[in-house]
């Protein structure tokens, strides 16, 4: 069998949630291995390879070779993103002529837009079944045993997945990036798929989203504003603190339905999930849809007058008080940490 | 233009989700039902493009009897006909024949909107996904099924003057994606793309009164089955508290520190 990994790349270097799949993929390929008793092999039964990154452009070879992963299919002649042709890209590897043998193959992507999308078409062009948003998966030498998000994470649904070919999406906040043991030495495989008819009908034109860089999906530091910012113009002092920290500010739904701060800021299963190093969430009581967005935070710290509200005891750090006087506060003190201890007059 | 818009009955959520006893769905004896965000804004959406172009939107569910209840809360957003694609109770149908069942609806016949006489809609609209399983892909499904082109994800929608093409657009990793799709086609949305309206009192008496098509369906069993459900683990133990107020700062600028953000 191989276990095939979709990788979504930025600049050139492997995404994090890719680099999440990836693990998820390379922890199956191990244990898909050792159930087949073929351990000793560095190839499958047929041939091919058992652990394979599948990549549109140029490969990224070093953090391939860091995640372990010993072979790349480097796809080329789709221009941009096009959803339907990735996935055409990705059937044909699973069917490569003049042998279909596609029998114990798996497809793992990241769970992101591109990444369920992609292997949705995938299994809508293959009619195999999908499981989105895994958190783990183990084979059991017949069906696949996985776990996997429902209620953007606030459940998790234990499930069996009997395909031919098992095709699953990683949750971007739950599996943990890490790399392999060794170093691999990644072989380079050139791919051309032949599309059908209607394949790049549909593509994606890129241009930028005028937010000034950082991603709320990527951001390492995320502060978060909810209904105790009060207004539009409350959100100036976190504004402030984000640039000060290197970080965006995220919201919660109330403060988009109120029209506040536009919706692509927004925090939660209805917008963005997040992974940043730290996420500081200000006057966001924590209703559990928020929870669900930022639960793939490292560290959380709140800041909220109301001690007893679900953020702040969800958080690992808490500071009962007013935001509007505590933010001001920590951007004087931080500016003042910048400009060197502080001078004192010797008399 | 004609518009399917399709929704999923799921429980409203509050502060925690509970499983029933044999730990197999959520216990909803005491939440109510609703749709997904992402849902309220398929119907808003089509209600607005329907006020601009003329046509109907017509919305289907695929769900128990009780269903009928978010079919009439979109009637009185706008919509003209409901359609149930009705399960037995306590059956669940999984992402491939949910798209299935939608695409016997889509492609025709069953509608009594006029426009279906065509064989079919000018616009399918879903939400991108349903908020309480989350498969991520009957939109994508449907779409195949009918050979049409799909987006998904969908945060701005503008359909050209001459109705005969779309431009969707979405953000991702803070690049905005364009896609300009013909028309007839499928989008998935989610929400933002706009900021649902009230029902109002006349439409919600409209609502009150509509006929409901229902269409028994039996869904095949899926080559993924759910086992078990499980709350995860509670995650963490008490915060620790800074402080209070802004006699806090000192603690949490060292707190930052501690956690790297700052040097």
């Amino acid at each position: 069998m191989t276990v095939f990994c979709l990788v979504e790349t930025d600049d050139g270097a492997i995404t994090d949630a890719s680099l999440r799949a990836l693990t998820l993929a390379r922890e199956l390929a191990a244990k898909g291995l050792a159930a087949d008793g073929l351990a000793a092999d560095a190839n499958g039964s047929n041939g091919g390879p058992v652990l394979a990154a599948v990549v549109f452009g140029d490969p990224p070879t070093a953090d391939l070779a860091a995640y372990g992963i010993p072979d790349v299919y480097a796809v080329s002649g789709i221009d941009g993103y096009a959803p339907q042709a990735w996935a055409r890209a990705l059937d044909e590897l699973l069917s490569p002529e003049p042998a279909p043998e596609m029998a114990g193959h798996a497809v793992v992507a990241a769970g992101t837009d591109r990444g369920n999308e992609v292997l949705a078409h995938l299994g809508a062009i293959t009619g195999l079944p999908m499981a989105a948003n895994c958190t783990a998966a183990v084979d059991n030498g017949g069906a696949l045993e996985i776990t996997r998000q429902r209620w953007a994470g606030l459940l998790l649904e234990e499930a069996l997945l009997e395909a031919p070919v098992a095709l699953l999406t990683v949750a971007t906040d739950a599996v943990s990036p890490v790399p392999a043991n060794e170093l691999a030495a990644v072989a380079v495989h050139a791919v051309a798929p032949v599309l059908a008819e209607g394949d790049l009908a549909v593509r994606a034109v890129e241009t930028s989203a005028g937010t000034g860089g950082a991603s709320l999906a990527t951001a390492r530091v995320v502060i978060g504003g909810g209904r105790g910012v009060g207004s539009a113009e409350g959100f100036a002092p976190l504004e402030e603190l984000a640039a000060l920290l290197g970080g965006v500010v995220g919201v919660s739904r109330v403060v988009t339905s109120e029209g506040w701060r536009p919706h692509t800021q927004q925090v939660g299963q209805t917008g963005t999930k997040i992974t940043p190093d730290l996420y500081l969430a200000c006057g966001i009581s924590g209703a559990i849809q928020h929870i669900a967005g930022c639960s793939g935070a490292k560290n959380i710290i709140a800041i909220n007058t109301d001690p007893d509200a679900p953020m702040m005891t969800r958080a690992d750090y808490a500071v009962v008080g007013n935001l509007h006087e505590v933010i001001p506060a920590l951007v004087a003190a931080l500016r003042e940490r910048a400009a060197g201890p502080p001078v004192f007059p010797v008399g | 233009m004609e518009i399917l818009v399709c929704v999923k009955r799921v429980p409203t959520v509050g502060g925690a989700i509970t499983l029933t006893a044999d730990g197999r769905s959520v216990d909803t004896r005491m939440s109510g039902f609703t749709i997904s965000p992402h849902e309220e804004c398929a119907v808003e959406e089509a209600v607005r493009l329907v006020e601009r172009f003329g046509g109907s939107v017509t919305v289907v569910t695929l769900g128990p009897v009780a269903a009928e209840e978010q079919l009439r809360a979109c009637l009185a957003l706008g919509a003209s006909a409901a359609i149930l694609l009705e399960l037995a109770w306590g059956v669940e149908a999984g992402p491939l024949a949910t798209a299935a069942a939608l695409f016997s609806v889509a492609q025709s016949s069953v509608a009594q909107s006029s426009a279906a006489v065509g064989g079919g809609f000018d616009l399918v609209l879903l939400g991108n996904e349903a908020s309480d399983t989350g498969d991520y892909q009957v939109g994508i499904r449907l779409a195949h099924l009918l050979g049409r082109p799909v987006a998904t994800g969908i945060k701005s929608l503008s359909v050209a003057d001459s109705g005969e093409s779309v431009v969707a657009s979405r953000t991702y990793r803070g690049t905005l994606e364009t896609f300009s799709l013909p028309l007839p086609c499928v989008v998935t949305v989610k929400e933002g793309i706009n900021l649902p309206r009230y029902p109002s009192l006349p439409g919600r008496l409209r609502a009150k009164r509509a006929a409901i098509t229902r269409v028994p369906v039996s869904p095949e069993p899926e080559g993924l089955r759910m086992t078990s459900l499980r709350v995860p683990d509670a995650p963490r133990q008490q915060a620790t508290v800074l402080g209070h107020g802004v006699a806090a700062v000192p603690a949490l600028v060292t707190a930052l520190s501690e956690l790297g953000v700052i040097s």
